[in-house]
């Protein structure tokens, strides 16, 4: 008898530590935020990718009452990060395929047209359908163009045919670099990886591909029969020097040969071939320019990277640095618009001299977060924006580099001590396989 | 990694399982982990026999936790690189080594409860 009644007691504090464990476990998710501030303010963001949608959710976690309209024809929402992957085979295109409104908030509209003008004085916007938006506040987050007409002789139905590979165009574009790319590295040959000259998405794209192909090649069919080969326009090989070193050093234990200084100016696909343009000091100091063709069986095109459009038509751009680009004028610290106070830039238009990925859009839509709710109180806010990047940085299947670094080009490891930053690690490896995708989804809905 | 909470990580944790399959597993764990300390209290005695099986199941769950993350994450024992990834990769083998002793031992002792003799 005295056994039954232990027994029942036990079963209770079996369940009760349950409980008290989903109880624990449960208090974690519930958002850790500020009171809700109320207001009436029409706050216009242009873009739905991942800057506009973390922080449309972002918002309206923090404001009650406020009108929040989201300007994007996109009706799908692209995982960039994912991108490198399938042009390497590794994921499928549909691992970076969702849909725009899959992650938009209750409480925002969206006007599923383009931006079409801007007016910085009138405070509105155009939409392509003809809207006029009425804004108090305007988030810039557009993204960026890809100029592929700046690249002679190429346009985006050669790739995946002839050796031909453009995987920033898009997941079907990777798909078809893949199957360019498989190609090669199965027969061999020689293999030209570019970057552009201009600001670009993710710096370190250019690099993880070239790793990733050369990886692939060195263990299937093209073993021993093939050459890699990295061409860029710059003088180093990443804007951050001892990142630039290390990888200077892991191309150099690989065989990949590199060229600097060397700008991808057109292509002729019929005979493989690709131009460049090259710059070397002359014996006066000046830049002299002069043109190389080189033969290649695969070529990976990164083009010109550059503001959209209404963005440079709007008159929100530098005017005297990246000219030719039209990056939005902010404060690099507050990403606010230095003649306009109530406009703020996101993601890849914020014209600072660092940022242009995913991780830096996680780190600077809280800063933007906190400068225009301060505004909406009428206060100054305090948050800033230091130029955090991060860039897993493939070495080969199965192994990469957390590289993160700010605007002075300091690392700034997340786990120091514990994750080298300039070690080829499987745990890195391991966090862009795996956790990336989940973190960015998490940004996102505006968790994390 | 930015503002590393519990919620960042149950949020992380939800996008990588999707939300059903990641609560689901946690409520595996936590029902499995409940039906281990109910055996123990209920038996009020381990059962060196059914320990024995445990530990044999071991090495098996050991291993088959490493292959699965190998897997999932295409990579090989070739691509451990430091110190970290060690670590890691016993920390996984661990898990999988505690994980199915406990549930070897537990199904044990659910379909066949200790019989005690009676005292003489």
């Amino acid at each position: 008898m005295s056994r039954r009644v232990e027994l029942t007691t036990s079963r209770r504090g079996v369940l009760g530590m349950a409980l008290a464990g989903a109880a624990a476990a449960g208090l974690g998710t519930a958002p850790a935020q500020a009171a809700l501030v109320r207001s009436s303010a029409r706050i216009v963001i242009i873009g739905a990718g991942a800057a506009g949608t973390a922080f449309a959710n972002r918002l309206v976690q923090r404001l009650d009452g406020a009108q929040i309209t989201l300007v994007d024809a996109r009706a799908e929402h692209l995982y960039q990060p994912g991108l490198s992957l399938v042009a390497a085979g590794l994921k499928p295109p549909g691992y970076v395929v969702s849909r725009t409104t899959d992650w938009l908030p209750r409480g925002v509209t969206l006007v599923a047209e383009q931006a079409a003008a801007i007016d910085p004085e009138a405070k509105t916007v155009t939409t392509s359908g003809g809207q006029r938006l009425e804004y108090d506040f305007l988030i810039v987050a557009p993204g960026l163009v890809l100029d592929h007409d700046a690249i002679e002789g190429f346009s985006l139905d050669l790739v995946g045919k002839d050796g031909l590979g453009a995987l920033y165009a898009g997941p079907e574009y990777a798909a078809r670099t893949w199957q360019a790319a498989s190609q090669f590295t199965e027969t061999g040959g020689v293999g030209i990886f570019s970057r552009p000259e201009t600001e670009m998405k993710c710096a370190g794209a250019p690099l993880k591909h070239t790793f990733l192909i050369d990886d692939i090649a060195s263990r299937n069919g093209a073993a021993g029969k093939y050459e890699a080969h990295y061409v860029c326009p710059q003088s180093v090989l990443f804007s951050v020097p001892i990142v630039s070193e290390k990888v200077r050093m892991l191309f150099g234990e690989r065989g990949i040969a590199t060229h600097y200084g060397h700008t991808l100016k057109g292509i002729e696909p019929g005979r493989k071939l690709a131009r460049f343009e090259t710059s070397a000091p002359g014996a006066d100091g000046e830049a002299v320019k002069s043109t190389v063709e080189m033969p290649y069986d695969y070529l990976h095109v990164i083009p010109p990277q550059r503001a959209p459009q209404v963005i440079r038509e709007s008159g929100l751009s530098w005017a005297d640095k990246w000219t030719d680009q039209g990056w939005l004028q902010c404060d690099m610290q507050t990403l606010r618009h230095l003649r306009y106070p109530e406009i703020f830039a996101l993601g890849d238009i914020a014209g600072i001299p660092k940022g242009k990925t995913a991780a830096s859009v996680k780190w600077q839509v809280p800063v933007v977060e906190d400068h225009l709710v301060a505004a909406i109180q009428g206060r100054e806010g305090t948050a800033i924006y230091g130029g955090y990047t991060s860039c897993p940085m493939i070495t080969r299947v199965g192994r990469a580099m957390l590289v993160e670094f700010d605007y002075d080009n300091n690392l700034v490891p997340s786990f120091p001590g514990l994750i080298a930053p300039l070690e080829e690690l499987w745990i890195s490896w391991l966090m862009k396989e795996v956790a990336l995708k989940a973190t960015y989804n998490a940004m996102l809905r505006g968790k994390a | 990694m930015q503002d590393m909470t519990l919620g960042t990580l149950i949020a992380v944790f939800e996008e990588m399982f999707g939300r059903w399959l990641f609560w689901g597993l946690v409520a595996v764990a936590l029902v499995v982990t409940a039906a281990y300390l109910y055996v123990l209290i209920r038996d009020r005695a381990m059962s060196m026999h059914k320990f024995l099986w445990a530990q044999i199941a071991m090495p098996f769950g050991a291993v088959a936790a490493v292959a699965f993350v190998l897997r999932i994450t295409r990579s090989g024992l070739r691509d451990i690189g430091g110190p970290i990834d060690v670590i890691t990769l016993l920390g996984v083998a661990a898990m999988g080594a505690v994980g199915i002793a406990v549930l070897v031992y537990t199904a044990q002792s659910l379909a066949r409860p200790l019989v005690r003799r009676p005292k003489t």
